[in-house]
């Protein structure tokens, strides 16, 4: 590749990913249905930007998954993965075997011979780490129960990868030989194998794990302490990266996933203190490798062959979605996922993977399947992956919401007969603090909150939850805005807030609300509306740090408190007076990008005007000290005339 | 004599939720002409006793009244703190401090203890006349006049009748006050303000 057809290509596939990532985002189909859409684009079927080389590209962008798991893993504490053992196996074993052998049947179905179907109905049960985790986590589904437990599939299928890998070439001489001594031939094969190398080939993983193991708990963090120190920034992202690429390279000498290795090597630097760091360096190269990643699979889509034979393709895309969703589904009823989850679960994992990629090609090679029966499975693959996004979306959308919609249904008639007085709109750092103290004094809470996580443990410590977007009416009505006293918004969004405001004010005037204030202008806003009792989120912890400030400067405890305390009454009344300004001039307010840079200033110019330093005389004695002095003077004077005369 | 005094109530409780005869007594009075009401543990919950806001009311009243129950032989804290804050030196007090001069202060309170309990060799050992000595003072050093208190005693034994017919004594006594009924000259001869109404 010469340079400028490298600096070409960059231009190609970064301009696709500017342009089209944003309008998918804006759109909210999320990133990664824009990078495909992206590659679909600029792929040889329709403008032609890139052609062959995108299968090159794509095996070098899966990279981006081998750092993804890398990422994960430091997000996971070994005790935290200890307890995911049984999803893993249990869930993950499950779900390869079923999967496998109803597809092989399948396959058997349409004249493959058994090393054939054996053969797809492995390659297939494989999903697509890459697209799985980041539409998940760009959601903020991964750790939702269907989050984690797609997560503990992806993993055992990572572990599975390279025992099936293994296995793939024994089923070669079964199929070209096609000879009648089918068993014998076959335990033959294994044996040599794993007789063979087997014994060193597991002896060198388990001292490579052990290494990756010592070096990451014992050594790294001398040696990243020793980068750090030279505060060259680039060299700590240079060591990141070559930790990652190294157990890439060590893994795959040994036989193992890359991934499987750059996870492990990850939970083992979870604990280490230089996790963030880490983490903030390898992202930019995850992010854009798998975008890389994305958008080669987009550009692999085979259109050409799709519109060939439409038929055959799209039938057996249809085959493979429907068992794999329907075995995810089962598995996902018998492993106790919630109602709703097992939904999510099932449409996240129902695609083929990258792994198939690799696995189709090697399988060609080897000689199992042929040309044809290979390019069909590639483009299905394909398809199923870029699919996938829409899938997700079209359960957010359409399905989840019903569901949550029935789960409401079901507990309003719990809520009726309870009658919370007070339902807390988002359940957040801020919103936790106010539910814990409600609780505390012993009022029942009703939240709404759209974080599944939260919603799982506050379950169980009986709290009442629904899940969901707070500003929908629907939402607002079944958590029985009707019997409630009092709304507590507490969710971070301004928009949101206000247009809760604005529905609860029409339809429920009964309903005292107090929100919380991002800002000045959510404040005025809040004030538009008639609402007296709202607090901007920071403002209280800032002023508590300040007088803290203030008693490492010299003032006394009570001082600070007491200068605090004045301060927060004087900010009340310059926020008013500001509010005045707001009404007048509320257009100035429009340009979203000056505001804080204007409500500083005139905040500033505001303080400056009412001096705060002159409000507070108390315990003050100074007038009466002087007066006290001339009295005293003026009886001296007057003893001294009397002396005189 | 017919001019009509307004009046400013100052009401000090705490925990006006578990009083029995406090909140019986504002009821009694809340919504009376001339009579202005000021909770200070409503207004000022946490402490911050806005000055100038409470000398602008005192200006505006001809008679204040310290409405409370009476903690330790004296007022729940927050009085005590609106003393210290308010009647400021040159304000109230001192040389060019004649802001208050000629008001009439009142102290308005409930005890448990029965009127024989204070009294030397009582209970409480002393009267509640020398226990308001401090309250005095300060009214006097303010150049006010410290008007005779209303006591309701025994506070812990009064039926609910009783306590209707002192919430009701204690209201008569407002409006007294508030129309000029009484003659503030003769009026120290009292022990109590109750002793008018006999």
């Amino acid at each position: 590749m010469n340079e400028q057809n490298f600096f070409f290509q960059a231009l190609v596939y970064l301009t696709a990913a500017v342009i089209s990532v944003p309008i998918a985002k804006r759109l909210g189909l999320g990133s990664v249905l824009g990078y495909l859409l992206a590659g679909i684009i600029i792929g040889p079927f329709v403008l032609g930007f890139i052609g062959g080389e995108g299968e090159d590209v794509m095996h070098f962008a899966e990279f981006g998954v081998v750092m993804m798991l890398f990422l994960i893993g430091l997000e996971l504490r070994p005790n935290l993965l200890w307890r995911m053992k049984q999803s893993i196996f249990g869930l993950g074993g499950l779900q390869v075997v079923f999967t496998a052998m109803i597809i092989a049947f399948v396959a058997m179905i349409f004249k493959q011979d058994v090393n054939q179907a054996l053969t797809i109905g492995l390659i297939l049960a494989l999903s697509s780490t890459a697209i799985v985790v980041q539409s998940l986590s760009e959601k903020g589904q991964l750790k939702s129960q269907a989050g984690q437990s797609s997560f503990s599939v992806l993993l055992f299928q990572d572990i599975a990868f390279i025992p099936i890998l293994a296995l793939l070439p024994l089923l070669v001489s079964e199929a070209s030989s096609q000879t009648g001594s089918t068993g014998t031939g076959h335990d033959a094969a294994g044996h040599a194998v794993s007789g063979l190398g087997g014994g060193l080939q597991v002896l060198l993983i388990l001292g490579l794990m052990a290494t990756i193991i010592l070096v990451g708990r014992f050594l790294a963090r001398h040696i990243f302490r020793i980068i750090a120190r030279t505060r060259l920034r680039e060299i700590f992202t240079a060591t990141a990266l070559l930790l990652v690429i190294a157990i890439a390279v060590a893994m795959e000498q040994v036989g193992l996933s890359p991934a499987l290795g750059a996870f492990l090597a990850g939970v083992v630097l979870a604990d280490n203190e230089y996790r963030h760091e880490l983490e903030s360096d390898i992202e930019p190269f995850k992010g854009l490798l798998l975008g890389l990643f994305f958008i080669a699979v987009g550009a692999s889509i085979n259109f050409s062959l799709l519109i060939e034979k439409p038929g055959i393709i799209l039938g057996f895309l249809g085959i493979l979605l429907a068992v794999k969703f329907s075995v995810l589904f089962l598995l996902g009823r018998l492993f106790k996922l919630k109602s709703g989850q097992e939904l999510l679960f099932a449409f996240a994992l129902a695609q083929g993977g990258e792994f198939a990629f690799v696995l189709i090609s090697f399988s060609q090679q080897n000689g199992i399947l042929a040309g044809e029966v290979s390019s069909l499975l590639l483009i299905i693959v394909a398809l199923s992956m870029a699919l996938t996004p829409l899938f997700l979306l079209i359960n957010d959308k359409i399905i989840q919401p019903f569901f949550s919609h029935a789960e409401n249904e079901q507990e309003k008639i719990e809520i009726k007969e309870k009658d919370n007085p007070v339902i807390i709109a988002g359940f957040g750092r801020f919103g936790v603090v106010i539910g814990r103290f409600l609780i505390a004094h012993g009022f029942k809470a009703t939240i709404l909150d759209n974080n599944p996580d939260n919603i799982d443990v506050l379950r169980k410590f009986g709290f009442k939850v629904y899940y969901g977007d707070a500003s929908r009416p629907d939402l607002l009505h079944a958590a029985g805005v009707e019997r409630a006293k009092i709304l507590v918004l507490a969710i971070d969004d301004r928009e949101k807030s206000l247009r809760i405001v604005d529905f609860v004010k029409r339809e429920h005037p009964h309903l005292t609300i107090i929100g919380r204030a991002v800002d000045m202008k959510h404040s005025y806003e809040y004030l538009k509306r008639g609402i007296l009792d709202f607090n901007r989120d920071t403002f209280d912890s800032s002023l508590e740090l300040g007088a803290k400030a203030l008693q490492y400067l010299g003032f006394n405890r009570y001082q600070a408190a007491r200068a605090a305390r004045t301060f927060k009454h004087h900010d009340t009344e310059v926020l008013h007076e500001l509010f005045k300004h707001y009404e007048q001039d509320e257009k100035q307010y429009l340009n979203e990008a000056r505001r804080f840079s204007k409500e500083l200033e005139e905040l500033l110019q505001t303080e400056q005007n009412q001096s705060i330093h002159e409000s507070d005389t108390a315990w003050d004695v100074t007038t009466l000290r002087e007066e006290v002095r001339e009295i005293y003077a003026e009886i001296e004077k007057n003893q001294n005339d009397t002396d005189a005369n | 004599m017919a001019r009509t005094n307004k009046i400013l109530v100052l009401f000090v409780h705490p925990a006006i939720h578990k009083s029995r005869i406090n909140y019986r007594m504002v009821k009694a009075i809340e919504d009376v002409d001339s009579i202005t009401l000021v909770k200070l543990y409503d207004e000022y919950p946490d402490f911050h006793i806005n000055v100038k806001r409470e000398q602008e009311r005192l200006l505006d009243h001809d008679i204040i009244i310290w409405h409370h129950p009476f903690y330790w032989y004296s007022a729940p804290s927050i009085l005590k703190e609106w003393i210290d804050l308010v009647l400021e030196h040159g304000f109230a007090y001192g040389r060019k401090g004649t802001a208050l001069k000629g008001k009439k202060v009142m102290s308005a309170i409930s005890t448990g203890g029965r009127f024989e309990a204070y009294k030397q060799g009582g209970y409480n050992n002393f009267s509640i006349d020398q226990f308001l000595a401090p309250f005095k003072q300060t009214v006097q050093l303010c150049h006010m006049e410290y008007l005779p208190p209303f006591v309701i005693h025994g506070t812990h034994l009064l039926s609910d009748e009783e306590i209707t017919a002192q919430a009701e004594n204690y209201k008569n006594i407002l409006v007294s006050l508030r129309d000029g009924l009484f003659n503030f000259d003769d009026m120290h001869s009292y022990g109590y303000m109750n002793d008018l109404l006999k």
